[in-house]
């Protein structure tokens, strides 16, 4: 192992070629943890660093990556009309959804990472990992059929003025992946909501019957797949089936719940097998990356815990209220829609955004669960509110944080005065 | 009183408005179960009240008599927050608190229960272990002399009348100088047959204040003491609020004071009451009520001393964190604290008539082919100490704990306030995949790794940092390892950026080193905790 780690060393390019050496060192210590000692201060340190918690977010959100890969296929062929039962033709939808992904994720990681890069060298200090949660995220919360280009132009925009210009990771006072979608979402409306954005390859269908109709990747795999004598993605009709409308239960929604529930049922809904953003979709992956972060105490529980009780206070407040349908579809179907449970283990609980404070998390966690519901049910413009909610909370977050130290502050005033 | 009252006015005006409602509406149907809810709601409210104000008015009237209000036995009903109190075992007879923060490092090498007579025959005074101390003191010996255990060696030319005395009979055989001429240490060959400097012990009972401080001045029993806020030498010219001592440490492989203490019971006895006359408040001791066993009865027995039992991991034997729980210090406030054998060596001033610097001290850590006890003095020499008891080759020796202590070399001697000395490997190599394997063989406090699920495996640690200094990004993660009422990241954050209203107001002067030094191993970002938490305290001080 030593004759490897010289081998990798020996690649080491001089300092003086900062850019080089930064990502050199980037590299190196993904591969080994270096041999720095303590010095001053503790002696012995603990075992976890910032890698690890990171690379615990990636883990944690693994099985909405491979649901969410899966759901994309098996969107685009229930819009088609074929294969329509959700374990019906599993290459087909598993390898459609990669095709779609991985441009995406690879996109998401050249740009991301490149800038990350850049700045680190420039900068002089080591590469930072925020970007590794921040790349795995933006994937998952982006339609699958994002063009390129826009996602390249979100990713640069989150990380440049998001978080670079406030001075790098744990700096940066918005959430970077809810940033880059947002800016795709105020600057390319058209890309992110309707309808039809939320199911993949639709532009392929209704001109001709064959395999080349898909592009280049599709066909590769089609020779594949005629080889094996399996169904390919060439057999079927190619069209749009009558009636389909790849409304998402959201859309749905503004027409009460009965509108819902006639496109989906609540099982459906529960497991995932619905349009939507490529993570969001399937709520067991997601309760479960979320139980993974409150286990290993990565993330806080205490957000979570309040975001739940924040959106289903408002459900109830509305329910109440029961102006509009909408008002009065039932709380607790709230949470069955949309990507509360995405937002709630994943966005909300990003230490940097976050509140700092534990009685500050249990407002901040309170305000978005609340805020979200809020814009989703009265709001006609956006059918879903947690991105908003959460950026909305971020910038507030320092605020209650001022004021949970305060109070700490006047309490030891006081006890100072009493004594 | 007051509280109770506006209580009061708000229930009135709620029930009033409530029947304005009630009479508006146009629903007859069930008004008379609802009028007996609401009369049931009154009844219970009506009781709560009585019962307030009768509880506030029987503390108030405890506290005019002055009886301790901290006492639970005040209140004519237990509170919601005694019935959830965790109880502590059966012999912590007093005040209990049960701190939920900390966490314990296990570490391989404790020392085990003998005491065996320790080898060392240099020992040396460092002036920079005593904080706030000008770096060149006016040194009163010279290479060649003679002195007694006891004798005067230096003091500061800022603060005269503190002595810093020879802990040993010997000859004087360097006085060696740092940076800039600064004395860094002065070292005394010890004599085989200890002689004492011989004392004018004034009699406890009937001196004076005054006298008694004079006499511990000279005596050299004077530098036992520390104060805070800072943790600098004790200003004999203030009269602290209280003193405090901890029975126990909970630091990673630190001593356990049981067994220091044993034999030496008159000594600390005496030690406190020399205490008591010091100060205008109380002598706190803190007491053990961790693990099945009553500590030894020195410390429970112990007269003249408020007494208070804290259970729970590291730090809750840190006297900071004690301090905190029972009279937290102000910035205006003074506390003096020592260490058991500081107050052992203050009380053989007395019971003995001559500064006994005697210290066991516990030689501790995986490096060390068999960890132990040795009685030896103040300031030992680590080599002599350590002679051939090391089994690695590529070590760290640390004079102290691996939290706090200090990086020494063979031919350094003990920290003045050091009972501890602690040898790890050095972990100065790389680890393919060390930050993604899930490893068992490094502590952590963290939940994340496989470890946390075995809280009683024991590691053998090294020095490596174990990933890179980042900015601050995890939050939460000091307070769960700090059972104070402190936010360390905010705390630390004002330090960086020079505030002091908030370093002050988030109680920057209940801290020291050793208390932020757990959040500190347990910080993600690497951050350097106590380097930044000195810098504050220094700024505060010249302030």
């Amino acid at each position: 192992m030593s004759s490897f780690l010289d081998k990798v060393k020996s690649f080491e390019p001089p300092k003086e070629k900062k850019f080089l050496h930064t990502l050199y060192d980037g590299f190196f210590t993904f591969l080994y943890t270096p041999n720095h000692v303590t010095h001053g201060g503790v002696h012995v340190r603990d075992r976890m660093d910032l890698k690890r918690t990171m690379v615990m977010v990636v883990l944690a959100l693994t099985l909405c990556y491979i649901f969410g890969t899966y759901n994309i296929g098996h969107q685009h062929f229930v819009a088609l009309g074929q294969h329509t039962s959700f374990m019906a033709a599993m290459h087909l939808k598993l390898f459609h959804g990669l095709i779609k992904i991985l441009p995406v994720f690879i996109v998401t990681h050249v740009v991301g990472l490149g800038i990350e890069f850049y700045y680190a060298a420039r900068k002089g200090h080591g590469i930072e990992e925020g970007f590794l949660v921040t790349g795995a995220l933006i994937p998952l919360i982006m339609p699958p059929d994002i063009p390129l280009w826009i996602l390249a132009f979100a990713i640069s925009f989150a990380v440049i003025l998001g978080k670079e210009a406030f001075g790098g990771t744990g700096m940066n006072v918005v959430n970077i992946a809810l940033l880059a979608r947002a800016f795709v979402f105020f600057a390319y409306p058209g890309e992110i909501s309707g309808d039809r954005c939320w199911v993949s390859g639709l532009e392929f269908v209704g001109t001709t019957a064959m395999g080349e109709t898909y592009g280049w990747a599709h066909s590769l795999f089609d020779g594949i797949f005629k080889w094996l004598g399996v169904a390919t993605f060439g057999d079927g009709g190619g069209a749009v089936v009558d009636g389909w409308s790849g409304a998402t239960p959201l859309a749905l929604a503004k027409g009460g719940w009965d509108n819902v529930t006639a496109h989906y049922s609540s099982l459906q809904m529960f497991w995932g097998g619905i349009p939507g953003s490529v993570g969001e979709t399937c709520k067991p992956a997601i309760i479960i990356g979320a139980l993974i972060l409150v286990a290993t105490g990565i993330a806080s529980w205490r957000i979570m815990f309040s975001m739940v009780i924040g959106a289903a206070f408002m459900g109830l407040l509305f329910n109440a209220w029961g102006h509009d349908v909408q008002m009065d579809i039932p709380w607790y179907f709230h949470f069955y829609m949309g990507s509360f449970w995405f937002a709630m283990a994943f966005m909300a609980t990003d230490p940097v955004t976050a509140a700092s404070t534990n009685s500050g998390k249990w407002i901040y966690g309170f305000g978005i669960g609340a805020l979200g519901i809020i814009i989703r049910v009265m709001n006609a413009a956006y059918p879903e509110g947690w991105m908003l909610a959460i950026l909305f909370m971020n910038v507030w977050a320092p605020l209650i944080d001022h004021y949970v130290v305060q109070s700490n502050m006047k309490r030891r005033a006081k006890r100072v005065a009493v004594a | 009183m007051k509280k109770a009252l506006t209580r009061l006015h708000f229930v009135t005006a709620f029930l009033f408005l409530f029947q304005i409602v009630q009479a508006q509406s146009p629903s007859s149907s069930g008004t008379g179960s609802f009028t007996a809810l609401l009369i049931a709601i009154v009844v219970i409210i009506a009781f709560f009240i009585i019962w307030q104000v009768s509880d506030n008015l029987l503390r108030i009237e405890a506290k005019k008599s002055g009886m301790d209000s901290e006492d639970d036995s005040l209140s004519i009903t237990p509170g919601i927050r005694d019935i959830f109190r965790k109880k502590g075992p059966g012999f912590a007879k007093g005040r209990h608190v049960a701190l939920k923060q900390g966490h314990n490092i296990l570490l391989e090498g404790k020392a085990d229960g003998v005491v065996e007579h320790g080898k060392a025959n240099t020992f040396a005074v460092e002036p920079p272990n005593f904080r706030g101390m000008s770096p060149i003191p006016k040194v009163e010996v010279e290479v060649g002399n003679r002195v007694k255990a006891g004798d005067h060696l230096f003091y500061d030319k800022k603060n005269p009348d503190v002595k810093y005395v020879s802990p040993v009979s010997g000859e004087v055989i360097a006085v060696n100088r740092g940076e800039r001429r600064s004395i860094a240490s002065i070292v005394v060959l010890a004599d085989k047959q200890q002689q004492y400097r011989s004392l004018d012990v004034p009699n406890l009972e009937s001196c004076s204040r005054a006298d008694l401080v004079a006499f511990l001045l000279d005596s050299g029993g004077w530098t036992m003491l520390r104060q805070r806020p800072f943790n600098i030498i004790a200003e004999h010219n203030e009269v602290p609020d209280n003193i405090f001592v901890s029975t126990f440490d909970t630091a990673p492989l630190a001593p356990n004071l049981d067994l220091v203490v044993e034999g030496r019971g008159t000594a600390f006895q005496k030690g406190l009451d020399v205490l008591g006359k010091l100060t205008k408040g109380k002598v706190w001791l803190g007491l053990n009520a961790n693990g099945g066993t009553a500590p030894s009865a020195v410390f429970t027995n112990a007269t003249g001393v408020q007494k208070t039992w804290f259970s729970g991991q590291h730090p809750a034997g840190n006297v900071g964190v004690q301090i905190h729980h029972t009279a937290p210090i102000g910035p205006k406030s003074t506390v003096w604290t020592l260490d058991v054998q500081g107050v052992i060596t203050i009380g053989a001033l007395f019971t003995e008539g001559r500064f006994n610097a005697e210290r066991v001290v516990a030689l501790t850590g995986a490096e060390l082919a068999s960890p132990k006890y040795v009685r030896t003095f103040i300031g030992a020499n680590i080599g002599q100490l350590l002679d051939g008891n090391i089994a690695g080759g590529n070590n760290r020796i640390i004079s102290g704990d691996v939290l706090s202590g200090t990086k020494a070399a063979m031919d350094d001697f003990l920290n003045y306030y050091d009972d501890q000395l602690t040898v790890v490997a050095e972990g100065d190599h790389y680890e393919m995949f060390g930050w993604l394997l899930p490893d068992m063989a490094t502590p952590s406090a963290s939940k994340a790794l496989p470890g946390s699920r075995f809280p009683d495996t024991v590691y053998k640690a090294n020095t490596n940092m174990n990933g890179e200094k980042r900015a601050f990004v995890v939050t939460g993660q000091y307070e769960d390892v700090l059972p104070m009422d402190i936010y360390p990241q905010h705390l630390m954050k004002a330090i960086l950026t020079n505030d002091y209203e908030k370093m002050e107001g988030l109680g920057i002067h209940e801290l020291v080193e050793e208390d932020v030094a757990l959040c500190e191993f347990a910080c993600t970002s690497k951050q350097p905790l106590q380097e930044i938490l000195r810098t504050g305290l220094d700024m505060m001080k010249e302030s």
